[in-house]
Order: structure tokens, then sequence, then C-alpha cells
């Protein structure tokens, strides 16, 4: 007995520690860290590829971009996800990261249902999200107090609204909610509010999509930036990815993601991009 | 064999030859055939005895590695804020404008600070007489099965995820406030009436153990004295049991202040002095949540984060020191 005891802590004290030593020792295995908005994309995209490449094991995990970034460049994780551009983060060098985009989400603002208003201006949506107009008549609307619901501070969906739409100017210090679902229950529920998520979101009918400057928040409008809410969703090497990596992110960028996963996600391919926009937001015509 | 082993030989054989332990019977046993090396060997039980201790001590050794570990990372990431980024410590626990982001002027830390304590002062508030109430009731009043339902509804409480709270609150609670109260029915009053029934629980059976562990006799000459049940109650079972109801009290409110989810989901997460309770605010734990993916480490922003992480570490020490002062006294 004592003895089978004995060997019994034995093994495992020995089988532990091979075990993980054997994991870490795995050449195929990639961590993908970052971006909940490209976790199901890529969660999905490893799946396929490894039933392909049996040897590969590709570990997908959310956490946030800021999180992504970080561990990427601490070289803890072989990818890291953002959907903001790494050179826009402080506290990481974007020089030693190297960029690869692997689809575009559009964002929309979306309002209560009952605000009577079905589009705004460049100028009300930022007017409104600095707290400038406080009541929907001033936009057109019904005499109704806006409530603005904003996405939490440093998430990427806003960082692309405020580049895109406040232009550097401070949005009113309000409600804040960190995920896409929470916002559209909170806005579908409450009058009054004002928000915005992510395309792939929107789909529902207790929400009021409002078009901007009267284009219509659709993913046809998004390539030839005709509705310039949009961002790229990053994956991010430190460096030169190993081998395995490089063959998963060229898979990413291959036909069948990008053409079946993509757009079933309400994605769209970056393929299709006939503008590219690089982390200052300027826009160049891809191919000129 | 050594020299020690002959030594040990010797008096084992006095030992037989003068029948020094009358207890073990020696007849038919040649000295020669008693193993020495065996007898000085530690026995299976004394092995057993090392090993069990040996085990536990590792167990709490690395328990405390741990402990320390969580304290020591907190604490440095937590302090580097002020000490790395210079952000007078005065200045984040006074101060209310919270936007790391924008530099070392914009952390300030009151108003998650005030809506966290409000949080859980109202929802201790509101959850205390109701526990003790329905713990008098399971002690005192009533017996058998219809307690028995009550204590597993109570375990149901428990074990329902803070996620469902936040999503019945979110569904339920919020738009009944709106249309009560007014605002937009996100606020401290809303998070304080999910708070209420997440904490109920808890302070409910740590109560109904305060009252049990009032002894029998105390009750009995009450009744002997002419005391009604319920003079009994009020005057002799609640302040006997004060000390404990206290105890289950700051139990309540250190689940309370310690709550992410259900708070984050109901509360409106706006990092804004609370204005009224239904004003939309952020507790520290709210701001925890929904931000730390979105640093990156070693930031500015991200320290502040952990800086709030240690302000709940100290808070939740405070609570503990607080019910171990309780209970000496009691």
């Amino acid at each position: 007995m004592r003895k089978n005891n004995l060997v019994k802590l034995l093994a495992v004290i020995v089988v532990v520690p091979l075990f993980l030593v054997g994991c870490s020792k795995n050449q195929e295995k990639i961590t993908i860290v970052g971006s909940s908005a490209l976790q199901p994309l890529i969660e999905q995209a490893g799946n396929d590829y490894h039933l392909a490449h049996m040897s590969s094991n590709i570990v997908v995990q959310g956490g946030g971009s800021g999180t992504g970034l970080s561990q990427v460049q601490a070289g803890a994780v072989e990818v890291g996800t953002s959907d903001v551009f790494a050179a826009t983060q402080k506290g990481i060098d974007a020089a030693e990261l190297k960029d690869y985009p692997v689809a575009v989400v559009g964002i929309v603002p979306i309002a209560n249902k009952g605000v009577g208003v079905k589009d705004l201006s460049t100028q009300q949506l930022a007017a409104i999200f600095t707290g400038k107009v406080k009541n929907w008549r001033q936009v057109g609307g019904k005499n109704l107090p806006i409530i603005v619901i904003n996405r939490s501070r440093g998430s990427g969906t806003r960082t692309t609204f405020e580049d895109l739409i406040l232009s550097g100017k401070e949005a009113v210090n309000s409600q804040e909610q960190d995920s896409n679902g929470t916002v559209k229950k909170i806005v579908s529920t409450t009058p009054g509010t004002i928000s915005y998520i992510s395309f792939p979101y929107a789909n529902d009918q207790n929400i009021q999509k409002l078009s901007l400057n009267g284009v219509r928040p659709d993913n046809q409008n998004i390539p030839a930036n005709k509705w310039p809410l949009w961002s790229y969703e990053h994956m991010y090497t430190k460096g030169k990815p190993n081998k395995a990596t490089a063959a998963f992110i060229k898979y990413v960028l291959g036909k069948k993601v990008q053409q079946d996963l993509v757009p079933k996600i309400g994605y769209l391919s970056i393929h299709e991009m006939k503008v590219a926009r690089d982390s200052q937001n300027n826009i160049t015509q891809i191919g000129k | 064999m050594g020299k020690k082993k002959q030594d040990l030989q010797k008096v084992v054989e006095k030992a037989i030859a003068q029948q020094k332990v009358p207890h073990v019977k020696f007849k038919g046993i040649d000295p020669q055939d008693i193993d020495i090396a065996r007898l000085t060997k530690p026995s299976k039980e004394t092995r057993q005895e090392r090993w069990g201790k040996g085990l536990t001590l590792l167990a709490i050794g690395l328990i405390g590695i741990l402990i320390v570990a969580i304290i020591g990372f907190v604490g440095l990431r937590g302090l580097a804020t002020f000490f790395a980024d210079r952000v007078n410590v005065f200045h984040f626990l006074f101060t209310t404008d919270w936007n790391p982001s924008a530099g070392k002027e914009h952390v300030g830390a009151a108003a998650m600070i005030v809506t966290s304590f409000a949080v859980t002062l109202l929802a201790a508030l509101l959850a205390t007489p109701f526990s003790i109430a329905v713990a008098l009731f399971m002690t005192e009043y009533e017996s058998g099965r219809k307690v028995r339902l009550l204590q597993s509804v109570m375990e149901l409480l428990v074990g329902i995820p803070s996620v469902v709270y936040g999503f019945l609150g979110l569904t339920v609670i919020v738009p009944a406030v709106r249309k009560i109260f007014g605002g937009t029915g996100f606020g401290i009053l809303t998070a304080t009436l999910i708070l209420f029934v997440m904490v109920l629980p808890t302070i409910t059976s740590l109560t109904v153990d305060a009252f049990k562990a009032v002894p029998k006799e105390l009750r009995k000459s009450s009744a002997a004295l002419g005391a009604t049940q319920w003079q009994t109650i009020f005057h002799v079972v609640l302040r006997a049991a004060r000390a404990r109801i206290m105890t289950a009290v700051i139990f309540g409110m250190a689940r309370a202040f310690g709550e992410a989810l259900a708070v984050q989901m109901a509360i409106g997460n706006a990092v804004l002095m609370p204005a009224n309770l239904v004003s939309p605010a952020a507790t520290l734990t709210s701001q925890l949540t929904s931000q730390m993916g979105n640093t990156v480490m070693g930031t500015l922003p991200n320290n502040a984060l952990w800086s709030l992480a240690l302000l709940l570490l100290v808070m939740s020490l405070v609570f503990n020191f607080l019910v171990h002062l309780i209970g000496k006294k009691s």
C-alpha cells in the first residue's frame, strides 16, 4: 500500500510537468489572443484548418484588443488580434509587429425605435456624442431627451467610432457598456437611447439602424468607403511569423475563409476593399 | 554491525533477561533472532505520520506562496500608478475625473469609490431586516418541512450565476425603476435591488447560525420570567446574537462590494459622481471588468485599473478584519 501510494504520487509529480513541457514543445501550437470581435471567425477557421492539418493545434482566446497587442508584443502568444491599429496604442511598438488585416467590419449607429429619426449627418452624430445636442427634437425627431450609451473606453469599436466621427473631440461622459449584445438590449428597451454596434449584431427588428448622410449601413457601401464607419480586424505577429503561424494566416487570407466564413459572420472580405486606410485614417485607393 | 547496534543488542538482551518489559512475552524468542535493524527503523505508522504532515505542509506552503504572490502582484501593479506614473494618491482617492488614457491628471477614482460604497451599504441596509425576519421564522417560529424548503430556496439563490441576476435586472428591474422612479432606469437603485437578492441568502444563513448559537437556557429563563415569545425574541435572542448578526451583515457587504457582472449590467457604468439613486454610475468592479481587456500592460490606463483592484483587495481585507474584531469582542 505504502509503496503503491508513493508510486502514484511520483507518477503525478513526473507526468504532470512532462505533459506541460510536451504541450509547449509542440511545434505546431499557435495561440491566438485578443479581439473578441474576431474570436468567432478565427475559432471557426482554426477548427476547419485542424480538419485538414491534423497536427495543427490552434488555441483561440478573447481578452480584448489591448490584451492581444500586449501579449503578442511580450512574445507570450504567436498571434495577437486587434480591431485597432497597433500604432495607435500607447505602450505598443508597432514597428516590432507585423500587421495582417484579415477582414473589415462595419459599425452602425443605432437608436431606440421611438426616437423618430432614421438618418443623421456626421455633424449631428458628432454633436450628439459630444453632448451638444441633448434632445431628439434638435435633429428632427420627437421631443425626447437623448441618452447616449457609449462603448467602454479603449474598446476597438469606440476608438474607431471616435476617430472617424468625433475627430479628436472629447465624448460626453455617459453610460458605457462593453459588449455589442448588452448595448443592443439596452437600446431596444430604453426610450431615447443612441449607441453603435458592429454590423453582425445589427440584424434586429427591435432597434433603429441610422443611416449616415443618406447612406444606408450596408456591406455593399463599405468597399468604396461610401459608408465610412468601418475598421479592420488585424492579426499581429511579433516580427516574421514562424512556419506554422504563417501557414495559418495564409489560410485565413485564402479563398475558403474569405469567401465562406467571413461573410457568414457578417464581416467583409479584406480582398473586396477598393480603398485602404492607414493608422492615421488616411484613405487611399487600392491599385492607384 | 556498528557499535551503536551492538549496544542496542545488549540492551535488548538485558531487558529480556531481566524481564523488564513485563507485558511482552519473550518466551521462546532467541535474542539472536531479534532484528535490531527493523526495530530501530521508523514504523509504518511513523512514516504515515511524516507523509501526512509533509503533504499538509506542502499544500499550506503552496497556498501561502499563492496568497503572497497575489497580494504582491496586485500591490506591485497597483502601486505602479503612484510610483512609476507619479499619480498623487490623494488625487486618485478624492477627485472624480476618470480618463487614464488622457494622462495622469485624469486618474480620479472618487466617483467609483463612492458608488461602490453606496450600493454596498444600501444593499446591506435593505437586506438585513428581511434576513433577520427570515432567520427568525426559520429558527424561532417554524421547524421541519417549511424550514427545509426555505433553506433550499436560499441555497438556490446562492447558486444562480451573477450574469443571470444581471440579465434579469436588465430586463425586469431597469424598466420597472424607469417607470416608477424616472431616469433611464440604470443607476445605484437598480444595482441595489439586484444586490439585495444576491446578498440576502448570505446574510440569512449566517443569521440563522447566529440565532441557533443562542443558548436554549436563555430562552427558557425568559419564558420562565413570564415573557411572551416576541418579548423573548426582541429582548433576549436578538441581543444575544447581535455580534454574530453584525458579522453576517459584513460578510454580505463583502459579497456586494466585490460583485462585478450583475452590477455592471444594471448600473449604467458611467464614471460620474452619482447625483441621485437613478443616475448612471460605475463601481470599482464594473470599471475593472469592462476595461481590463482594452488596455495595454504596463501603461498608465492599465496600471490605474490595477490600482482599483488594489483598492478592492484592501477593502476585502478591511471587511475580514472587521469580522475578526467583532468576533473577538463577543
